[in-house]
């Protein structure tokens, strides 16, 4: 099965970026007709109907979450989350990069039907170059009456800032975008409330991902019908993935929510290198528990990953093949979180440092299968234990490892250990502890 | 075990254990902020937010802050894009540049601090005010970013004006192994390309042109080395059909 372009259509047109080009690859035009052909009402609804799914990661229903925001007058505020900083996934950076327009009509249409006025795009900080192309078109944007008081000349106003973050994974958790915009330190807050009834500035926030809003002109422009009728079951529309690790072309691939995985990881992105097989992959970036060889048989959606134990999450494929020993791979994902880790929490903040050290320890040989018992143990205690899913993204791919390639850890150990022995004796260096023991 | 066996770093709870090893600094990632076991001297007044009109706050500073702050419909949100101004200044957040922000934006300087020891690209020390980020995380890791680092890190040795140490996900696996040199990021990398990059930094030219992010069509080169561009837009034709069109089947069939 190919790729099915609608986010990624045309997205390498020279000029993408400009409104002159967009405008006439015919931008804005949703905007337009949820202004003046729909209601805000009816526009919730279509969003609604439409079964259109976070892309973030959570995979909530999109028009479900705008319509939790209460009506009536007061200051609402739109949160767009592009804070990109799951390993694995670039594929807000493309849309915004070439596409930012798409992005802006997306906040206004979104805005207008919730009704909010003011909206913020909280971009990493190291996304230097597609902050600045986003800057760009927002002045654009405010320039042609799309953005600001009363745009269009309607009652709607949408004021939008690009705001720029400061490297801190954490930061894409919702609640601690909301208190990093907010000016704090981005550390996750005890939900309920949730944003929707209290978010920003202790406003109702509706906050929502790159690749999520720009769907929504689609949605708009073609009907709920018309996307309903993509995808399969509950997973509705297309999905851009971004594939990378072994394969041999890593990029953003947009498929059929229901494509086999096979077809992403072998026909587009064309497999592990030649003579390798895979060993696992991640179907939705670091956080989500691996998969094996066989399961890229199944549908690419929501559900089927679900159901195969793991998740969809920001849609980020990362293939590790079979030269890559499993314990690296856990190793480094375990350092990631360690360092992410906002530290508000205890099973999160001392859970992912245990962690790290028990890995390194089967990675030099020092630990014994128990300690392997340990470290499964220690995952299964930090997840649904802290406010947010950061320690649980840790534990879900970590226990997944250790259950999944239980044998090549202890046979990781055992290699060390021998090898271990060896260079501690041809060097004549100090003995590691479980030669004292022996 | 004998007292000569060099106590290993998960043995010992002392804090003078716990502190940066010498691997720890060369792979410049530290396992715990400087001086996070000095206690705080509670005798001393806090610090109260420094007066403008005692504070040199540079004119171009000054205006920037205050741009960025009308930006927000609170003046804290301003934190960020604030520090950041500021550090581009003074090549890191130094007491100073702090007391500057404190003075113009009404807060603290503990505020401020908490701030930039939160968020890894605001800099608690001096660095250089050139800086090479190079992404050695799970998936650049896995098609060799460590030794693109460690090339890097070597042939950046010494040069005070650059910093190079390695990053969480910079969010570019599809160029992996991947580096960003002052925001612009560029890749793949090779270890032979460490000496290239960093020579361009120190003369301020651009590092590997052509083969930066912004360069590329949807999908970067063949990895294979062909060097033939993938992803070409396809024809204006709204895909509204799950047919595929010819450029589809060719990526598919490759």
């Amino acid at each position: 099965m190919p790729e099915m372009r609608l986010l990624t259509e045309g997205i390498d047109t020279p000029g993408l970026e400009t409104i002159e080009v967009y405008e006439r690859e015919g931008g804005y035009k949703a905007l337009r007709k949820a202004l003046f052909e729909m209601e805000p009402e009816q526009v919730l609804e279509e969003l609604e109907g439409s079964g259109l799914r976070g892309r973030g990661g959570a995979g909530f229903s999109m028009g479900k979450k705008a319509s939790f925001l209460p009506t009536g007058e007061m200051d609402k505020f739109l949160c767009c989350n592009a804070d990109e900083s799951e390993p694995g996934t670039f594929k807000d950076r493309l849309l915004m990069q070439k596409n930012p327009h798409r992005l802006i009509e997306g906040i206004a249409i979104a805005a207008v039907a919730a009704g909010i006025n003011r909206a913020f795009i909280y971009i990493r900080g190291e996304y230097v170059l597609q902050a600045d192309v986003l800057d760009a078109a927002v002045a654009e944007a405010y320039e042609s009456g799309y953005l600001g008081k009363r745009i269009l000349d309607t009652g709607h106003s949408v004021e939008l800032v690009v705001h720029r973050g400061a490297g801190a994974y954490i930061c894409g958790e919702e609640s601690a975008l909301l208190d990093s915009l907010e000016g704090k330190r981005g550390n996750p807050r005890l939900k309920p409330p949730f944003p929707a009834n209290q978010g920003l500035f202790q406003g109702p926030t509706l906050i929502n991902n790159v690749e999520t809003l720009c769907n929504v002109p689609l949605v708009i422009e073609r009907g709920a019908d018309w996307f309903k009728s993509l995808g399969s079951g509950k997973s509705t529309g297309t999905k851009v993935v971004s594939v990378s690790g072994n394969v041999q072309r890593p990029g953003n691939y947009e498929v059929e929510l229901g494509t086999p995985a096979r077809e992403i990881v072998y026909g587009l992105a064309g497999g592990p290198p030649e003579g390798r097989r895979v060993k696992c992959w991640f179907p939705g970036g670091s956080s989500a528990p691996v998969l094996l060889e066989e399961d890229l048989d199944l549908p690419y959606d929501f559900e089927h990953m679900a159901e195969a134990g793991s998740m969809l999450g920001s849609g980020a494929i990362i293939v590790v093949d079979d030269s890559v020993p499993i314990v690296s791979v856990a190793l480094r994902l375990a350092e990631f979180y360690r360092h992410e880790s906002c530290g508000k929490c205890v099973p999160c903040r001392e859970g992912t440092n245990w962690t790290v050290k028990m890995l390194e320890r089967v990675d030099t040989g020092d630990a014994t299968p128990m300690d392997i018992e340990i470290t499964a143990q220690v995952q299964t205690n930090i997840i649904g234990n802290c406010l947010c899913v950061l320690g649980d993204s840790m534990a879900m791919p970590v226990g997944s490892m250790v259950e999944k390639f239980r044998d090549e850890f202890e046979q990781h150990i055992e290699a060390a250990r021998n090898r271990a022995d060896r260079v501690g004796v041809e060097a004549g260096v100090a003995a590691e502890p479980h030669d004292a023991a022996a | 075990m004998s007292a000569e066996r060099p106590l290993r770093q998960e043995d010992a709870l002392r804090a003078d254990r716990l502190v940066d090893t010498p691997a720890q600094i060369a792979s410049a990632r530290p396992a715990v902020a400087a001086g996070w076991d000095e206690s705080a001297d509670l005798g001393r007044a806090p610090a109260t937010i420094p007066e403008l009109a005692d504070t040199p706050v540079p004119d171009e500073l000054r205006v920037e802050l205050e741009a960025i702050m009308a930006k927000y419909p609170d003046r804290h949100s301003a934190v960020l894009p604030a520090l950041h101004a500021a550090q581009r200044v003074h090549g890191w957040c130094s007491p100073e540049a702090i007391a500057q922000v404190a003075a113009v934006m009404r807060v603290t300087p503990a505020y401020l601090s908490s701030i930039t020891t939160f968020y890894d690209m605001l800099n608690t020390e001096p660095q250089g005010t050139r800086y090479v980020y190079v992404c050695t995380s799970v998936a650049c890791n896995l098609v060799g970013a460590q030794a693109v680092f460690e090339a890097l890190h070597e042939a950046g040795a010494g040069l005070d004006d650059v910093h190079v140490r390695e990053f969480e996900c910079l969010g570019a696996c599809d160029m992996a192994p991947m580096a960003s040199v002052d925001g612009r990021y560029i890749g793949p990398l090779d270890t032979s390309d460490a000496p290239e990059v960093i020579a361009a930094v120190r003369e301020s030219r651009v590092a590997l042109p052509g083969r930066g992010l912004e360069a590329l069509d949807q999908r970067p080169p063949d990895a294979s080395g062909t060097g033939q561009p993938r992803g070409e837009s396809p024809a204006a034709e709204r895909a509204a059909s799950p047919e595929s069109t010819p450029a589809d089947e060719e990526r598919g069939d490759a």
